[in-house]
């Protein structure tokens, strides 16, 4: 993976950057100790690090808003940073960039249960937010696996999914309104609480754009009353093929489970091996969650038992008590320790169409064995968005290469089976440079031009998203 | 001023881009039955660039070129007991307009009816979209998948754009499975603040409630799924009404209800403007008290407002959050008052850049912006 040379200009005024800076935020928000800086060099892709120029930790929007003019002015690459957990190298800075973290961002500004809004500090957790609405019986729907320690800023950033999108959307079906910071320090306010936000949907550009286009600083997310119950079943089948019918036949149904993941035999061994979930030993595993009140999940579960055995599973496992369904759900949450146990991985994001799922499997599986690599996959298979976990070893010489090799044939493969590159982790530096498989050179230059309305001069989180040689010449310019 | 002087229809993505490349000022439609623009130029319609693509039920997919009649992917959808969620309204009958309603009409307007309360608007169930900017340049962007963060996200740009920013020539959809069964429970004698409370408390509620309106003293609920799992439901949310309630069960009775809360029929045939207003439920009544409208009706739990108002009522002007649309009214009106809500200056500015972007040298609609 290659970035950009730093440009020298930036490099020698550093000092004086760092004096701007320094005057209009909090004592300690401007980091500039190399071993203080080295908290920032990379995000939880970990196999790309480079220490970033500095960084810094804002208090305000208004300061937000004042280090977005000074780094325009100056011209410095400006690298938003949420909490850090992209799997793609949204928030990998380089070395003549400042990272921008909203770290320090995290209050609630405004609940409003009646009319359903929450609105938040976008450096708030994820999880935080739920947490602040749950005693009013309330909950932000959309749950990453980071939802512990990703910001919200990030989810909107990446249009962040889970494993509930399947019943209650993603980010973007969530949110409201934004404050934003522009690249020259303007502050606008796009949407608010209002179920419209009127004019074109600039709300919904913003939504995943990568930090291509502006700091979110406050966002107002919709907040919806929580569900009187959820409980899950677990289906083992003896092939990936028959699992991903039984996937299928629910969808089609009319049912609207909130989840419907999808485990292979890699996965299920190792998470076996790890956590001890209990889960049957066989190809493929699902887990299908429902909700509602307690005869409204026996009957749903009913009928989705009805459907999977028309599919002659190898195991059924109804949850009957919270306990239980702990245990179904601790083998997922910790698939990808288990995988990390087993070896350094990349996880992939790649969709494809629901239907595509069993010949996708396959041949994901040959590939694996062609490049030497394991693959093991676990997904939300509801909405076909793909989770390939390819292991390799670190410290092997061309292992990283070798494995980065296969996962871009594997995303090639998403693409060619009409899905796309990345579902809900985003592009970043990890498959910036598989856009031209996917799009068109008009469909990138449309999105390009889209950031030169907002970002000009190609300060924002610039060498991401777009392939390094299609965005040469706007970089340059800048 | 209405500069309707001649119209062209294309046949194929490849004729538009032809048209188009050629030059000229164009007001973009499909069947024209949910236009609200002041219109300038000459019109270019999209109905010829007609046809599903692929339908795929399993995947609850739908891709189709935009000139397609909303009437043949409804058959189409029925056909394998599916629909389009979001309920877009058919607004000849508040325009007083004939033709056919086409899906990038339908999209272009982001047209979303009642079940956007629970469901989400059209451009939530938009996956992917292909256009043609003003250079006559084909667009690809989103894509047949669910979940799809992979560059822009230019399909909600389009969506709702009005036309502004390119012709759309064909768009894929998320679709729905239809419900067994439907139930409509109807809370009469109420009066707005009532219904506001009603609506609010309902939907704080986790029975998943697909309508939620009111109109005519009358608050209207809805919800769709098992006839079992509905039952319950129902008795849970009498018990918190305290109200007298109507039932009413099955789509006989309740499609003509909806249908009616959809197309806002209660206003057709009315002298006078028509606004939908976007606000918080919280803000409704104090705006309907200082409007003093002839009519007024609520829909997605009070989010948005339809207003019958006495000609020329300048409606933004009694506003403090939100935004208004004026819907229906002379061509006089609309040129005095404006269609859509201005803009702060910042919007107003991004807005400007990205149709100087897509459509440089003013191709498009512009009587929609």
């Amino acid at each position: 993976m290659d970035m950009p040379a730093p440009k020298p200009e930036i490099l020698s005024r550093k000092s004086e950057l760092a004096t701007r800076l320094r005057a209009v935020l909090a004592k300690d928000a401007l980091i500039e100790a190399p071993e203080e800086l080295k908290a920032y060099e990379c995000d939880a892709l970990t196999a790309y690090r480079c220490p970033p120029l500095l960084a810094v930790l804002p208090e305000t929007t208004e300061e937000v808003s004042k280090v977005m003019a000074i780094c325009h002015e100056m011209g410095v690459p400006v690298v938003p940073r949420g909490a850090g957990t992209s799997l793609a190298g949204g928030a990998l800075p380089s070395e003549d960039a400042v990272i921008l973290g909203v770290a320090r961002l995290r209050d609630v500004v405004e609940i409003n249960t009646s009319d359903r809004y929450i609105r938040v500090q976008t450096g708030m957790t994820n999880l935080a937010v739920t947490a602040a609405v749950e005693d009013e019986g309330f909950f932000y729907a959309p749950d990453p696996s980071s939802q512990l320690a990703c910001a919200i800023a990030g989810n909107i950033a990446m249009n962040s999914g889970g494993a509930h999108c399947l019943k209650y959307g993603v980010t973007t079906n969530n949110l409201l309104g934004v404050t934003m910071v522009m690249a020259d320090g303007e502050v606008v306010e796009i949407g608010g609480a209002e179920m419209d936000a009127g004019g074109l949907d600039i709300l919904g550009l913003i939504c995943g754009s990568e930090g291509q286009l502006g700091v979110v600083t406050e966002a107002t997310l919709r907040i919806l009353p929580k569900p009187e119950g959820a409980r899950p079943v677990l289906f083992g089948f003896d092939s990936n093929e028959v699992a991903g019918a039984c996937v299928a036949d629910i969808i089609r149904s009319g049912l609207i489970p909130v989840a419907i993941e999808f485990m292979d035999r890699p996965i299920i061994r190792a998470t076996e091996e790890f956590a001890g979930a209990g889960y049957p030993d066989c190809e493929a595993l699902l887990i299908v969650e429902v909700e509602g009140s307690a005869q409204e999940i026996n009957d749903q579960l009913a009928r989705i038992i009805e459907i999977a055995t028309r599919h002659n599973p190898v195991a059924i496992r109804e949850s009957q008590s919270a306990e239980e369904s702990t245990r179904i759900w601790l083998g997922r949450k910790s698939a990808f320790g288990a995988m990390g146990q087993r070896g350094d991985y990349i996880c992939l994001d790649g969709t494809i169409p629901v239907g595509e799922l069993p010949a996708v499997l396959k041949r994901i599986s040959e590939l694996g064995a062609e490049h030497g690599h394991m693959v093991g996959n676990v997904f939300h298979a509801g909405d076909g968005n793909m989770h390939p976990l390819i292991l390799y070893n670190a410290n092997e010489p061309g292992q990283l290469e070798s494995a980065e090799r296969l996962g871009a044939e594997i995303l090639k493969l998403c693409v060619d089976a009409g899905g796309c590159l990345t579902g809900e982790h985003g592009v970043g530096v990890e498959k910036r440079e598989l856009m031209t498989h996917q799009f068109r050179p008009a469909d990138l230059e449309a999105q390009m031009a889209v950031k030169d309305v907002f970002d000009p001069k190609w300060i924002l989180n610039p060498a991401k998203v777009f392939p390094l040689d299609v965005s040469a010449s706007r970089r340059a310019e800048a | 001023m209405s500069i309707l002087a001649k119209k062209k229809t294309a046949e194929s993505e490849s004729d538009l881009a032809e048209i188009l490349r050629a030059g000229g000022s164009f007001v973009i439609e499909g069947g024209g039955t949910r236009r609200i623009g002041v219109t300038e130029g000459e019109s270019l319609s999209t109905q010829g660039v007609s046809g599903v693509t692929l339908y795929e039920p399993g995947t609850l997919t739908l891709v189709a070129q935009a000139g397609t009649s909303v009437a043949e992917i409804d058959t189409l959808l029925a056909s394998e007991r599916q629909r389009l969620a979001f309920e877009a309204p058919d607004l000849r009958g508040l325009l007083g307009r004939e033709g056919v309603s086409t899906l990038g009409g339908v999209v272009a307007t982001n047209a979303s009816g009642p079940r956007r309360v629970a469901m989400g608007a059209c451009r939530d169930f938009c996956l992917g979209v292909r256009f043609i900017d003003g250079r006559g340049e084909v667009v690809k962007n989103g894509g047949r998948v669910m979940k799809n963060v992979t560059g822009l996200d230019l399909v909600k740009l389009m969506a709702g754009s009005h036309g502004t920013l390119g012709v759309m020539t064909e768009v894929s959809l998320k679709v729905q499975p239809l419900p067994e069964t439907v139930v409509t429970l109807v809370v009469p004698g109420c009066e707005a603040a009532d219904a506001i409370a009603i609506l609010s408390q309902m939907l704080g509620q986790p029975y998943d409630l697909t309508g939620a309106s009111w109109q005519n003293s009358e608050v209207l609920l809805r919800l769709e799924g098992f006839e079992t799992s509905l039952r319950y439901r129902v008795e849970r949310l009498k018990a918190l009404l305290r109200h007298d309630v109507v039932e009413h069960w099955g789509n006989e009775t309740c499609d003509p209800i909806w249908h009616g809360i959809r197309d806002v029929t209660a206003f057709h045939d009315r002298p006078g403007d028509v606004w939908s207003v976007s606000v918080k439920p919280s803000a409704a009544v104090e705006l309907v008290d200082k409007v003093m409208p002839d009519d007024v009706m609520f829909d997605w739990g009070g989010n948005r407002i339809w207003l019958l108002t006495e000609t020329g009522t300048d409606v933004r002007a009694k506003m403090t959050t939100g935004h208004a649309t004026l819907i229906r009214a002379s061509e006089e009106t609309k040129q005095n008052l404006g269609v859509f809500h201005p803009q702060p200056a910042a919007l107003a500015r991004i807005s400007a850049g990205l149709r100087q972007t897509f459509d440089p040298e003013g191709k498009f609609n512009r009587g929609m912006r």
